[in-house]
């Protein structure tokens, strides 16, 4: 415990020890830094980030800054936070529109095919030397700067009937293909897994078979249903939650790759319980444009590569017919056919692997059965030529028409994935091998299922605040903390005299640290947060309250003033604990059960809860010992 | 400044038979209200959709009615929301249309018809979502309430626990009835602040057991009756005190919050009062009916040997 016994024989009382006023001091000095961030505001801002891959490079920065420097732009700072992403702040917002139409110009060229994406955005103006430190801002929530909110669920059944397809033709493949002649009998989809009829002289061969082969996957039983026997597999509950987060992460990586070509600041997608991803995006309005955009499909294709054309083709050459050219990952251009083979629509799995023998990072692909057959036909006559793995986007189309941004129409985007060697003919399963780094075989195991469609999203929930009620909301959050504030202030001041006024810097400091912690932690500022801090300050003077009252009670029943102080502090103690402990368990059950608003009020009553003892209790007496320590005390101003 | 500069002695236990006549009243009515009128609950715990906009002018609610009713739109609630011009509609879902497009659609509609109309807030809520945030609420509250139970009964006696517990559904039920009875919104932000009442109600509560704790160990004479009585008395100041500082806050919040966080705030305010009372009379009297005494809180004496043979 940080709280001072009551009779330290060696000191006098009321006094403090040298080194708690420097922790206090260093205490609130570290707090009033990482506070400061929130003073500054906002500079408005044009943010360029690099869609997928796209880096962008110290030559481009270099040409769009000397771009600006001819229209006399000169920005306050340019800040490049990874490789695709550079933020530039401007003193106005008429600089920050101008330079973003050049920006924009010099990266996007071709309006049709975009590589980056350029916006306007507001960036914390914090100073440099306070970002060195790791100063930032608060950030404010949906409810006080505007924007949309989404909670997409992800639908699990249709995952889950995916991996049914998978494991009933995995099974039949394993009792075909059974060493001691093959098994033949009739597979029935049931609600949470297979049930498998076979001869009867063939059950045990067929039961051991698949125990061996798959009882970590599934759970195998043997029934009797009317005098049947049967096989029954169903899902072990590890295998569900594999398939659920799987489908899960799946969504939540495509939906970050569409919302960067939505150009917000800093969205942020998150996945929230077992089957569902919550969508923020701060800064936009129009709902309509954002959920065409994260509800698009993409669609996979294998296509054969056109070996003829690329002999001998140099970049600017015509291409042929039914054919189109692609860039690959090594930049070199490659001309793949129009015509589809297999559509990703077949494709149930795709997953980064290890190859057996050689320890290479692969990427192991399943197809079901109807895919698997066009496949194989594909490959036997292609043995040596190149498949390319192509994902079709569909990507609407918005327009200002008559000052409404209007969908009009949508344009397909293709990009090629992959186009490895077809070394040999296969079917239903097979590996894509290459020197492969196994970062890069989860993105292209991604890039693949994300073609697959594993497990649809719809909207659940849906919030969007306008610009105007986020501005109302802030301005009247801090407007009734300002007042509430005030009034407690000019209370305590009047009714507890000097303590009133200890208590009130105490409380001051109390705003301070919670800001500082807040800001630390990276919590999102909200406006049932902003009531939590309201709250706390109301309750925060609580422990102020029940130690001045114990003086003056001590003061009343004839104690000398330094007791009184002294004793007053001790008795009040057990008190202020227990009191804010059960808060404290209040906070803390409303953070592990609520969601989103409720969350940000809880985090704020918790932390509110943990400073406002440490300011009474500590603070609030170092301050008293510093009045009336080590001297002999007449009359105490409470 | 003081307001209560000498050391009070009211009776406060002697209005007891009086204060559990009126609490059993305020239960009875809310409990009553809850079952017969229910809450009138928000976008969040309903589903459906929910906008809000503003006009330039003040807002004409009848029209806002008739267009949405041309356009076939069944059930709709039309409000004002604040001010005159900001209006607030909410909307189940239709079957003509999916529940997610309603807000949209709508908006578009009164735009059409009015070019002044600005759109400040669209909200849908899923009905599964609804569902279970009402299952989660309810869940929330109840393991609240058990975990500050076990802390107060270890913390201090089961007396008191139940003591404390009772207070608090008693301020819980009573906030609720309020909320029933006025047909006030109930959504997330209510909900929230209920929970913040328990946790504030509770912070009264225990600061007078606390120190009914510290009178039975301090106070050789005096009966349980009186030991409370005194302890009641001198937590009073305090007990005030707090309240007044809470709900100054509180009312900055109730005048200058705005709309959206208005209901919060007033369910803390009727929290508050409803704490304040209820630490005073409701948990003391519980602990007292109990037949808490001394003993109760004495820490476990040390058994001497042979102390079994010692009979009285």
């Amino acid at each position: 415990m940080i709280f001072d016994q009551p009779n330290q024989v060696q000191r006098p009382i009321n006094t403090y020890p040298k080194w708690k006023y420097v922790l206090i001091v260093l205490i609130i000095a570290v707090a009033a830094i990482y506070a400061m961030p929130n003073i500054f505001g906002e500079n408005p801002a044009v943010q360029m980030t690099g869609l997928r891959d796209t880096e962008i490079s110290q030559t481009q920065l270099t040409e769009i800054e000397e771009e600006w420097q001819q229209q006399q732009l000169t920005p306050i700072a340019v800040e490049q936070s990874t490789n695709q992403k550079v933020i530039a702040r401007f003193s106005s917002t008429d600089s920050q529109l101008m330079a973003h139409g050049i920006a924009n110009n010099y990266l996007n060229p071709d309006v049709r095919n975009t590589d980056y994406v350029v916006v306007q955005s507001l960036a914390p103006a914090t100073p440099d030397w306070l970002r060195s430190l790791g100063g930032k801002p608060m950030k404010l929530g949906l409810d006080l700067r505007g924007g949309i909110y989404f909670l997409m669920q992800v639908d699990m059944d249709k995952a889950v009937e995916k991996q049914k397809e998978q494991i009933s033709n995995d099974f039949k493949r394993t009792l075909l293909d059974h060493d001691e002649g093959r098994i033949r009998g009739r597979i029935e989809v049931i609600d949470n897994g297979l049930l498998l009829q076979v001869k009867p002289s063939d059950i045990e061969r067929a039961y051991s078979a698949l125990f061996q082969g798959y009882s970590d996957r599934v759970l195998l039983e043997r029934i009797t249903r009317n005098d049947i026997d049967l096989i029954r597999a169903t899902f072990t509950d590890a295998k569900l939650k594999e398939i659920q987060d799987m489908a899960v992460d799946q969504n939540r990586l495509i939906l970050s790759e569409r919302v960067n070509s939505l150009g917000v600041a800093e969205p942020q997608i998150q996945r929230q319980g077992a089957d569902r991803i919550v969508v923020q995006l701060p800064g936009i309005q129009n709902s309509a444009e954002a959920k065409q955009t994260l509800g698009a499909t993409a669609t996979l294709e294998f296509r054969l590569v056109n070996h003829d054309a690329m002999a001998g083709y140099v970049p600017g050459d015509q291409i042929p017919a039914g054919s189109t050219e692609f860039i690959d990952n090594f930049g070199r251009p490659i001309i793949v056919f129009d015509e589809v083979k297999v559509t990703g629509d077949h494709l149930i799995d795709a997953r980064a692997a290890q190859d057996q023998q050689t320890q290479q990072p692969i990427v192991s692909v399943n197809l079901d059965s109807v895919g698997g057959a066009k496949m194989l036909e594909t490959t036997v006559k292609n043995v040596g030529k190149r498949l390319a793995m192509v994902l079709v986007e569909s990507v609407p189309n918005f327009e200002d028409v008559n000052g409404k941004r209007t969908l009009v129409g949508s344009t397909t985007k293709e990009r090629l994935i992959s186009a490895p060697n077809i070394n040999s003919e296969f079917g239903d399963r097979f590996q894509i091998q290459g020197s492969f780094t196994p970062a890069q075989t989860k993105d292209l195991a991604l890039n693949l299922r994300s073609g697959a469609l594993v497990a649809p999203t719809f909207f659940i929930e849906e919030r969007t605040v306008g610009p105007t009620l986020g501005a109302e909301n802030i301005e009247k959050g801090m407007q009734s903390v300002m007042i509430g504030f005030a009034l407690v202030l000019i209370f305590m001041l009047v009714y507890y005299k000097l303590f009133g006024m200890v208590a009130n810097i105490a409380l001051t400091l109390n705003l301070v640290l919670i800001t500082a912690i807040m800001s630390i932690l990276g919590a999102t500022l909200t406006l049932p947060g902003i009531a939590g801090i309201v709250l706390t300050v109301g309750m925060a003077v609580d422990a102020n309250v029940l130690i001045f009252e114990r003086i003056r009670e001590e003061l009343r029943e004839g104690s000398a003033p330094a007791q009184a102080i002294d004793k007053g502090y001790a008795q009040a103690l057990s008190t202020i604990a227990d009191a804010n402990i059960t808060t404290m368990i209040a906070a803390i059950i409303l953070y592990a059960i609520g969601t989103g608003p409720v969350k940000g009020f809880a985090i704020t009553l918790f932390v509110g809860i943990l400073t406002s003892m440490f300011t009474a209790i500590f603070v609030s007496r170092g301050i008293v010992n510093l009045i009336y320590g080590g001297k002999t005390v007449k009359k105490l101003s409470i | 400044m003081q307001i209560l500069n000498k050391q009070t002695h009211i009776d406060f236990l002697k209005l007891r038979k009086i204060a559990m006549v009126f609490s059993a009243i305020l239960i009875i009515a809310s409990i009553a209200s809850l079952f017969t009128k229910g809450l009138n609950y928000g976008l969040d715990f309903t589903g459906g959709t929910s906008v809000e906009i503003q006009y330039g002018q003040a807002a004409d609610l009848s029209s806002v009615r008739q267009q949405l009713q041309a356009a076939n739109y069944k059930g709709a609630i039309v409000q004002n929301f604040g001010t005159s011009q900001d209006v607030k509609i909410r909307i189940p879902d239709q079957d003509f249309i999916p529940g997610d497009e309603i807000g949209a659609a709508v908006i578009d509609l009164l735009q059409s018809n009015d070019a002044s109309v600005v759109e400040k807030y669209k909200g849908y809520v899923g009905p599964v979502v609804g569902e279970e945030l009402k299952e989660q609420g309810a869940m929330a509250m109840l393991v609240a309430l058990i975990c500050i139970m076990i802390y107060v009964a270890l913390r201090f006696e089961w007396k008191f626990s139940l003591g404390s517990v009772a207070a608090l559904a008693h301020d819980v039920i009573i906030t609720l009835g309020f909320f029933s009875i006025s047909q006030m919104e109930f959504d997330l932000t209510v909900l929230a602040a209920l929970l913040a009442v328990i946790g504030y109600s509770l912070n009264d509560t225990i600061v007078v057991f606390d120190r009914i704790r510290e009178n039975f160990l301090k106070m050789r004479k005096g009966t349980s009756y009186e030991i409370i009585n005194n302890s009641l008395n001198q937590t009073l100041a305090r007990t005030l005190m707090t309240s007044i500082t809470t709900l100054l806050v509180l009312l900055a919040l109730f005048f200058f919050g705005g709309e959206t966080i208005h209901a919060f705030a007033t369910a803390l305010i009727v929290g508050v009062f409803i704490g304040t009372y209820s630490s005073i009379y409701v948990a003391s009297i519980v602990a007292l009916a109990l037949g808490v005494k001394k003993e109760d809180l004495m820490p476990p004496e040390v058994e001497k040997e042979g102390a079994e043979f010692d009979l009285p």
